[in-house]
């Protein structure tokens, strides 16, 4: 069997459709590659070959009739365990969901993706009800780092880091409601795209944090999220906080440079906590980019504390009925955090949402003078499997929460971020750079990480596992 | 604010019941382990001085 797992989506979409290669072919080998590397690495939950092996041929049924199968024809790619897919139960990373009836129909993101071409190959494995930063899971183990199995692959949406870091896939999706999307992109060494909150379709998906869940795409090339990306865009009813702006597809932007760019450091609490490798990342970044500007983001703390608050109460109120029913069917970190929320006064969560809105006018007026800011994406690289606390600042803190500091600020305003890949020589793990642009501007960010990819600054090897 | 006089296993005890959610043995310690969590976290949003006509956005836009 042809091993295809270096190829990226574009590669294999062009191809594709040039009649080079056949979906069939690039299907077969990533089932294959699947079977061979998921045991030890626990990315996947369900592996749907049947399904895809059908979707395969009619992508090359369609080449071979002349047609044009779409942007990303054959490509391989999977899903976070909460995106619903036809015939499977969306399990949410739990065991209770489990008892659910599969599902329908797609999620709307996965129709999106499959009607430009991409071919679904399964369900990912994710943290329980994606209260989770570690990638861990008491029901279905952990999904572990392509790059160094004993590491946490990062959570929630660990699987989907794991699956595009081995090259199981050069594409897959997953939610970011505190960092889910960011935290592994950047452990396990690849690209993450969260979008603007309101940007890319909710539609059947199971939520954690209405107020705060974004969805988006992780691969090894900023070509490939943009392109995944434009398939996405699209108004859907479905979503009560979806956009109502035209689609403004990035794919033909993403390689325009800096020009014009004005780009700026985050100081302050963003450089308080983060350990040698990870502030060394940033650093490199900024010189790359030849910039020395930095800024201070007044409040970052606050919404950080903000963003906690709500996450914990949204999600107590998400789940009391099953925390009533059946406490003893969740992971025991995940339930105490939610019964602990259910008991979280109306009043701070008010006040938690109420500077939400103070937080996004401040950003807003920064935005005026600065296009882009860069900021680490978590304090370490990643820990080991079942490490419990990490020192942050000098103290000893809770590693589950504490992951998030960087990113839960960002996400707390919607504020769109390319997660960009960075190594260090002599390191075996990665850490991750968060290249933050103001809302909408989605195209912004991608030029920026674009650039720094054409420079050779940042890349995601596939794991060798 | 001060949370360092806070009890947790009293807003456990208390809550349980207005909640009508029950806290095993089991959950108890981790409950009140993510209560301090939540009380120490929540000083800085509560010292937030907001104007009176500060509004939640129903549904929020970036």
């Amino acid at each position: 069997m042809m091993d295809f797992s270096e190829m990226t989506a574009g590669d294999i979409s062009r191809a594709v459709r040039a009649g080079d290669l056949s979906a069939r072919t690039v299907t077969e080998a990533a089932l294959e590659r699947i079977a061979a590397l998921d045991p030890a690495l626990g990315a996947f939950t369900d592996v749907t070959a049947e399904r895809a092996i059908d979707r395969a041929r009619a992508i090359d049924r369609t080449v071979t009739c002349g047609g044009d199968p779409g942007p990303l024809a054959g490509v391989p790619m999977a899903a976070k365990n909460l995106f619903d897919i036809e015939g499977v139960v969306t399990r949410a990373g739990s065991k209770i969901n489990r008892d659910n009836r599969k599902a329908a129909r797609n999620a709307t993101l996965i129709d999106r993706l499959e009607a430009a071409g991409a071919v679904t190959l399964g369900a990912l494995n994710m943290g329980e009800y994606a209260y989770d930063f570690t990638g861990q899971n008491v029901h279905d183990g952990p999904s572990r780092n392509p790059h160094a199995a004993e590491h946490m692959s990062g959570g929630s949406s660990g699987g989907s880091g794991t699956a595009v870091g081995a090259g199981m896939v050069p594409l897959a999706l997953g939610s970011d409601t505190n960092g889910s999307i960011r935290v592994p992109s950047a452990f396990c060494g690849i690209f993450g795209l969260k979008p603007t909150y309101g940007r890319l379709s909710r539609g059947r998906t199971f939520p954690f944090v209405a107020s705060l869940d974004h969805l988006g795409p992780f691969a090894r090339t900023t070509f490939d999220l943009a392109l995944a990306y434009d398939a996405m865009l699209g108004p859907d009813p479905a979503d009560p906080a979806l956009t109502d702006r035209p689609d403004e597809p990035i794919s033909a932007l993403i390689g325009a440079g800096l020009d014009g760019l004005r780009i700026a450091r985050a100081t302050g609490y963003f450089e308080r906590g983060g350990d040698a490798q990870t502030l060394e990342a940033v650093t490199r970044i900024a010189a790359a980019l030849g910039t020395t500007a930095t800024v201070d983001i007044e409040g970052a703390a606050q919404a950080r504390a903000s963003a906690y608050l709500i996450t914990m109460a949204e999600g107590a109120a998400l789940h009391l009925g099953r925390l009533k029913d059946r406490a003893a069917d969740f992971d025991p970190d995940v339930r105490d955090r939610l019964i602990a929320g259910a008991m979280i006064p109306g009043a701070w969560v008010v006040k938690a949402q109420k500077y939400r809105r103070i937080f996004a006018a401040r950003m807003a007026r920064l935005f005026k003078t600065t296009d882009v800011i860069l900021a680490p994406s978590t304090p370490c690289p990643a820990p080991l499997i079942g490490q419990k606390t990490f020192v942050l600042d000098g103290e000893e803190l809770p590693l589950r929460p504490n992951i998030g500091i960087y990113t839960q600020p960002i996400s707390f305003i919607g504020l769109p971020v390319v997660n960009v890949p960075v190594w260090t020589e002599g390191k075996t793990l990665p850490v991750g750079v968060q290249i933050i642009a103001a809302p909408w501007r989605e195209d912004v960010a991608m030029r920026v990480a674009g650039w720094l990819e054409r420079q050779g600054v940042v890349f995601a090897p596939v794991a060798k596992g | 604010m001060n949370s360092t006089c806070f009890d947790p296993h009293a807003l456990i005890d208390a809550m349980a019941p207005f909640l009508d959610l029950p806290v095993s043995d089991a959950c108890r310690e981790g409950v009140a382990v993510h209560l301090a969590a939540a009380r120490r976290i929540a000083d800085s949003v509560l010292a937030l001085d907001l104007d009176d006509e500060a509004e939640p956005a129903p549904v929020f836009r970036p």
